[in-house]
């Protein structure tokens, strides 16, 4: 049970970003939901990788050969890039949305429809 | 390769240089009995008037030209019970669209984990 | 010496090239815009060029493996490894050969196509380096071997295309569907990221063939699957996950959108990945197979009588691609249902596969040659509105041939390509099931009547006053019409050499998991 907490909070910041993408409006809102699950993601990955009492994967020196899993830890800080991109490229759709709509709302931005 | 080999579907075949060479034939034989019809053409007379009905032919020429929206209105009438509920699901609000995604994803887990 | 090099790595060329290239774009653009169009035409072509030696590579050799840092490519597997591949690999086979093709072809004809629809525009070195990172994620989603390197192509993927889509401003509405299209994406390829994570998690590899040679289809691994499926075929456009297609395709430029169709049959591509190569013989056939038939049946319906019902010329040719990928999903599904089963594979399962994916290269040539003909008369007259439109045939009499026969090949006249395919779809599925073979032809007969309306209001009619001005498209928008008229009317003539050469390879990879696995892990 305990070492499975990081995993439950992982589930927990997804949830709580799937219900701000579904029951806010605001677009900035949105796209903070999608920055939680993505954190919720990012933690569940380096929490695969985590092994007791282990040190950082450097084979330099170790003191010891109980190491945690790199692969994870480079596929999260992958994420964290890509995340980083999608979320500036987000918000400045979002900043023209408003600029050009006066509003950022999804109920009022729907002028595709149909 | 033969370019002229026939596609095989398992149930019949397609070749579609067997269909152009019917096609051409049947042009020719349109062609032929065509020629042999009568020519009674006249231009300048009422024959190469446009006959709409009866109705006068519009002065301005853009009143002959149909546009879509006047295509199928019949067809969209008829299935107006469908379109009434199919069209206005596309709200084009984003909650809606994540919405449906995440419902889908859910309703696959449960199938997929049950069955 | 050099031919040999180019030929041993292919793979890395078919992605280094037009990365550098989108990246060095910007640069050479500053200085003067005719270098920067030749490099980006330079590049495109060398990248299709790339592609074609590659595909023709996997098509006579067999599948290629190429393993990133091992000092010899081919082998994926190092000797202290103990049979582990711990390298990136990109393992092309028959079908991501085939997938490359349809992106050179798409990918050279609408890059010649923009030379001359985006001349009037401004901002265009972003836009080609854009252009070019849309290649590279689609070229980099078929051709890996590793399940994380598919994740990071979908993402470069997503975000070029997004970026595009909103790339012309519109008043702010190109932009509103850019950020649907990338928000909607965006929580796509997390899912897709969470379930590698769970399969990491379980079996210790990313490599496709290692987890599939180890895969239990335990709980995880079952909504691992869901959610991959889920996420991909929503990038696909599946109903009822399509709603982001046709605001996003209908914003897009013209000739963006024709990009955008085979940025999607890439997510259709990574569907089919994940359910033959990956799970394939753990999998629960007839629950899959009709899942991702009912997607197909769903997504045939609704596109085409949404479509019915458009008043915009892009909107209209968006729901329509929704329609077709349903063709694509509906034959690659009754061949997942009978996987099982191998009379019934032999007899027409692998036709309907065959089917289907004939209909993907066809597909992309005949959509993407609409679009383009779409593009061409927005840009010379700057209306979309199909009640506006009228009389275009007098001025615009090429791209009313290229329309036609467009139209015709994606309605499946004979003797266009989307015959062909079509004709392969409805009589193999007829023995599956002949519900589901009717209704692709009552969609079929569907599309017709929605592309004779858009033909009726766009080039039938008197010549109207308002367009006495719209001259003929420029050259090299007709000749990247012209690329993507003359392979449709080929296909057509031809569907026999197409379908032995490319497509039938490209199911038998499909199925043949083992030959997958084989190929990079070793022995049989």
């Amino acid at each position: 049970m305990y070492y499975n907490l990081p995993f439950i909070i992982a589930a927990v910041i997804a949830v709580i970003g799937i219900a701000a993408m579904l029951f806010r409006h605001n677009l900035v809102k949105v796209i903070m939901g999608l920055s939680l699950v993505e954190a919720g993601v990012n933690l569940f990955l380096v929490a695969l990788g985590y092994r007791i009492d282990a040190i950082a994967p450097i084979f330099t020196n170790a003191p010891s050969t109980d190491m945690v899993l790199p692969t994870v830890q480079a596929m999260t800080l992958t994420n964290i890039v890509i995340g980083i991109a999608t979320t500036a490229m987000l918000l400045s759709f979002t900043m023209i949305i408003y600029k050009k709509y006066g509003s950022a709302t999804t109920t009022t931005v729907r002028k595709l429809r149909g | 390769m033969d370019i002229a080999a026939t596609l095989t579907t398992g149930f019949g075949f397609w070749n579609p240089l067997i269909w152009l060479a019917v096609l051409v034939v049947a042009l020719v034989i349109a062609y032929i009995i065509w020629v042999y019809g009568e020519s009674s053409y006249k231009p300048g007379t009422e024959q190469t008037k446009p006959y709409l009905s009866g109705n006068r032919e519009p002065a301005a020429k853009r009143d002959v030209h149909l546009g879509g929206g006047h295509l199928y209105w019949g067809f969209t009438e008829a299935l107006s019970g469908y379109y009434d509920r199919i069209v206005p699901l596309h709200t084009g609000v984003l909650t809606d669209y994540l919405l449906w995604f995440f419902g889908i994803a859910a309703a696959l887990i449960i199938i997929v984990g049950l069955i | 010496m050099t031919g040999d090099v180019i030929l041993q790595n292919a793979p890395a060329l078919l992605l280094a090239v037009p990365m550098l290239a989108a990246f060095a774009t910007p640069f050479i653009g500053r200085y003067s815009a005719v270098a920067r169009n030749i490099w980006v035409i330079a590049a495109m072509t060398l990248t299709a060029a790339i592609g074609f030696i590659l595909a023709y590579d996997v098509f006579t050799a067999g599948t290629v493996i190429y393993t990133f840092g091992a000092l010899d490519p081919a082998s994926a597997l190092p000797l202290d490894s103990g049979g582990i591949p711990i390298r990136i690999i990109f393992t092309v086979d028959a079908m991501s050969a085939f997938m490359v093709i349809i992106a050179a072809i798409s990918g050279f004809a609408v890059m010649l196509y923009t030379m001359a629809s985006e001349s009037k525009s401004s901002g265009k070195d972003g836009f080609y380096a854009l252009f070019l990172l849309l290649i590279v994620g689609i070229m980099g989603m078929v051709c890996t071997g590793d399940l994380f390197n598919f994740f990071v192509f979908l993402e470069i993927n997503s975000l070029a295309g997004a970026a595009l889509v909103a790339y012309r401003v519109d008043k702010g509405v190109a932009v509103e569907a850019g950020l649907k299209y990338a928000v909607i994406s965006t929580i796509g390829g997390l899912f897709v990221l969470f379930s590698i994570a769970l399969l990491y998690g379980q079996y210790n590899a990313l490599n496709i063939a290692m987890l599939a040679s180890s895969i239990q289809y335990t709980a995880l691994d079952k909504i691992a699957l869901v959610l991959l499926l889920a996420a991909l075929a929503m990038k696909a456009g599946a109903v009822p996950m399509h709603f982001w297609t046709p605001d996003a395709y209908s914003m897009a430029p013209g000739s963006i959108t024709a990009l955008l169709v085979v940025a999607s049959q890439a997510s259709l591509y990574g569907v089919f990945r994940v359910v033959f190569t990956l799970y394939n013989v753990v999998l629960d056939y007839v629950t899959i197979g009709w899942i991702i038939i009912i997607l197909g049946i769903l997504s045939m319906f609704v596109g085409v009588t949404m479509a019915l019902v458009q008043k915009d010329v892009k909107r209209l040719m968006a729901y329509h691609a929704v329609s077709q990928t349903g063709y694509m999903l509906l034959g690659l599904g009754v061949g997942l249902a009978v996987l099982g089963q191998q009379a019934a594979l032999d007899t027409y399962g692998i036709v309907a596969m065959e089917g289907g994916i004939f209909h993907i290269i066809n597909h992309a040539m005949y959509k993407g040659l609409l679009f383009l003909t779409a593009g061409a008369i927005i840009y010379r007259t700057g209306i979309r509105s199909l009640n506006k439109l009228g009389g275009l045939g007098h001025s615009m009499k090429w791209t009313m041939i290229f329309f036609i026969i467009g139209a015709l090949a994606i309605a499946g006249i004979p003797p266009f390509s989307g015959f062909a395919s079509k004709l392969l779809i409805y009589e193999s599925v007829f023995l599956f099931s002949p519900v589901l073979s009717i209704i692709a032809m009552v969609v079929s007969i569907l599309t017709l009547a929605s592309f004779v309306k858009v033909f009726h209001s766009i080039f039938m009619g008197p010549a109207l006053p308002e367009f006495a001005g719209v001259k003929e498209a420029p050259l090299p928008m007709l000749v990247g019409m012209g690329i993507l008229a003359a392979i449709t009317i080929a296909f057509g003539i031809a569907p026999e050499l197409v379908v032995d050469t490319i497509v039938t390879p490209a199911a038998l990879a499909l199925v043949d998991q083992g030959g997958y696995i084989a190929s990079v892990l070793g022995g049989a």
